[in-house]
């Protein structure tokens, strides 16, 4: 499916749901308590098999964080931005592990550098530093006055 | 913290296995559970080269940024090079001269023969058969050669700057690239004579660490080995980029899904590389090797994103940019992590010698996992 095609697509699905196309694919925002019903809908249909999660990331915007998922379809082609908005007090997302068994690392790299809480994820612990590490590096009030390099 | 030798309440072994010290090549540690030799669980313990490169590029410019990525997977830096080079010219909407995209898409093919015969031989190693590896570093050689008079080196290359890349090609380079086919081409029989006809090496392979393509798919594997295991996803072909689009090439795909689907995978990938370098050695197009571009460059404020094939298998370079020189967050999907995602269900119920054979074959570059 073309980009045009798929928005149109997907606007008729999720009507509520800010959508508009980014700079390669359709983007769509959600609230992060939607995430499961969304997610199981997109993979679910027949009209967009949304089956393969090729990157699952977080961007720290300061007053809140957004868990970024890019999902595409190995039968249709198509591809397109899940957007979900998560509160920086609570950080807490639903695991999309049942979906896509690849996000249980991608989510505990997550975890481990901007400390969102996965919630039902079947084993969350830190991934690429030590269990001992304190704080979230890769969030941007992270100081470390000994190992970071300020260029 | 846990103990060298640990057993669990059932009483099973939990094993150490892998090299921990920061110097040896490949420092991945796996915690795997063992019933005796049977594999019951595998937990890989990354991160020991963890160096943040994403967090290190939120500080570093356009032009800067590029150059750390050769360091995540460096058996296949340029097109690391070429995937962030992609995504600043999307940004900044720059016409790459089509010489520089020729140019691009002829060293990216050499790098994945580079890596291809770098992965040849140490799997061969891996499985207790020394000489190949000195016959794959015999050809790689005359690669890494020729990468050092066009680029300037021989493994990191940073070759490819925004717009372009960073020299023309050394007046040697087509006669050189030659040569090496012409070498290349005669001897891979030999490689297939040496360890694919080989008895005990298609005894440790074949139906060894299956891998079915719906799993592929749920793993997010990428690269040879999905196409192991029939996926069809090789980006070259399916949303081709640079000068991809007016080649004509095959997508490798084997169908078995085992380790010697994977390795077979891997050997018709480098005829195709071949086949690819013919098309294009001797059309290399006259004209500028460089855009134009200002000195400092500006994202738009957006989001950018870029799919690449690598070696490995898909890069992914996401750019958030706030409009600013630097950019605002910045993360590498890389291909390694998400295949090593998929060792655990790989092993599991094998025993601890066909581990090797399935890791060997996923062609791991820590790197670029750890990154």
């Amino acid at each position: 499916m073309e980009n045009e095609h798929l928005l149109n697509s997907l606007q008729t699905g999720f009507p509520e749901a800010a959508i508009a196309i980014g700079s390669d694919w359709p983007e769509m925002s959600i609230e992060s308590t939607q995430l499961l019903e969304v997610i199981e809908k997109l993979k679910g249909s027949d009209k967009w098999d949304f089956d393969y999660l090729f990157c699952e990331t977080c961007v720290d915007w300061k007053t809140h964080f957004t868990m970024v998922y890019h999902l595409s379809s190995t039968q249709y082609r198509h591809s397109m931005v899940l957007k979900a908005k998560v509160d920086r007090e609570i950080p807490q997302i639903e695991s999309v592990v049942k979906f896509y068994k690849t996000a249980e690392m991608l989510e505990r790299e997550v975890y481990d550098l901007f400390g969102i809480q996965f919630l039902n994820h079947p084993d969350l612990r830190r991934l690429l530093l030590t269990e001992d590490w304190v704080g979230y590096p890769l969030r941007k009030d992270y100081h470390d006055p000994i190992n970071m390099i300020k260029l | 913290m846990r103990n060298v030798v640990d057993t669990t309440p059932e009483g099973n072994m939990v094993l150490n296995v892998g090299p921990q010290h920061p110097s040896t090549h490949g420092v991945l540690h796996l915690f795997i559970t063992v019933n005796g030799e049977t594999i019951l669980n595998l937990d890989p313990n990354i991160g020991y080269i963890h160096r943040s490169i994403e967090k290190m590029c939120e500080s570093l410019s356009y032009r800067q940024f590029i150059y750390s990525t050769s360091r995540m997977d460096y058996l296949s830096a340029h097109m690391n090079n070429h995937g962030c080079a992609l995504t600043v010219e999307k940004g900044l909407q720059i016409e790459v001269p089509e010489r520089a995209e020729v140019i691009r898409v002829i060293i990216s093919e050499l790098t994945r023969l580079a890596s291809h015969q770098l992965w040849w031989g140490s799997l061969a190693m891996d499985l207790g058969a020394l000489s190949p590896f000195f016959y794959a570093f015999r050809e790689r050689e005359m690669i890494t050669d020729i990468m050092e008079e066009t680029c300037g080196a021989r493994l990191t290359m940073n070759y490819i700057v925004p717009g372009g890349v960073m020299a023309d090609i050394h007046p040697d380079f087509q006669r050189k690239v030659k040569e090496f086919m012409v070498q290349f081409k005669s001897k891979i029989g030999e490689y297939h004579e040496l360890v694919t006809d080989n008895v005990i090496f298609q005894n440790r392979t074949k139906g060894i660490g299956k891998l079915s393509k719906e799993d592929a798919i749920s793993y997010g594997c990428t690269g040879p080995t999905a196409r192991g295991s029939g996926l069809s996803c090789d980006i070259r072909k399916i949303y081709p980029y640079s000068a991809y689009k007016n080649i004509q090439f095959n997508e490798i795909i084997e169908t078995e899904g085992d380790s010697f689907a994977r390795y077979m995978v891997r050997m018709r990938e480098m005829e195709e590389s071949v086949h690819i370098i013919e098309q294009l050695i001797d059309n290399i197009p006259e004209g500028e090797f460089q855009a134009k571009t200002k000195a400092v460059l500006k994202l738009p404020k957006g989001e950018f994103y870029t799919r690449l094939e690598t070696a490995r298998g898909e890069l992914g370079v996401y750019i958030v940019s706030e409009g600013g020189t630097t950019p605002y967050r910045i993360k590498f999907r890389s291909p390694g992590f998400s295949n090593l995602s998929a060792l655990n269900h790989m092993v599991k119920g094998h025993k601890i010698g066909d581990l090797v054979s399935v890791m060997g074959t996923l062609d791991l570059v820590i790197p670029d996992i750890d990154r």
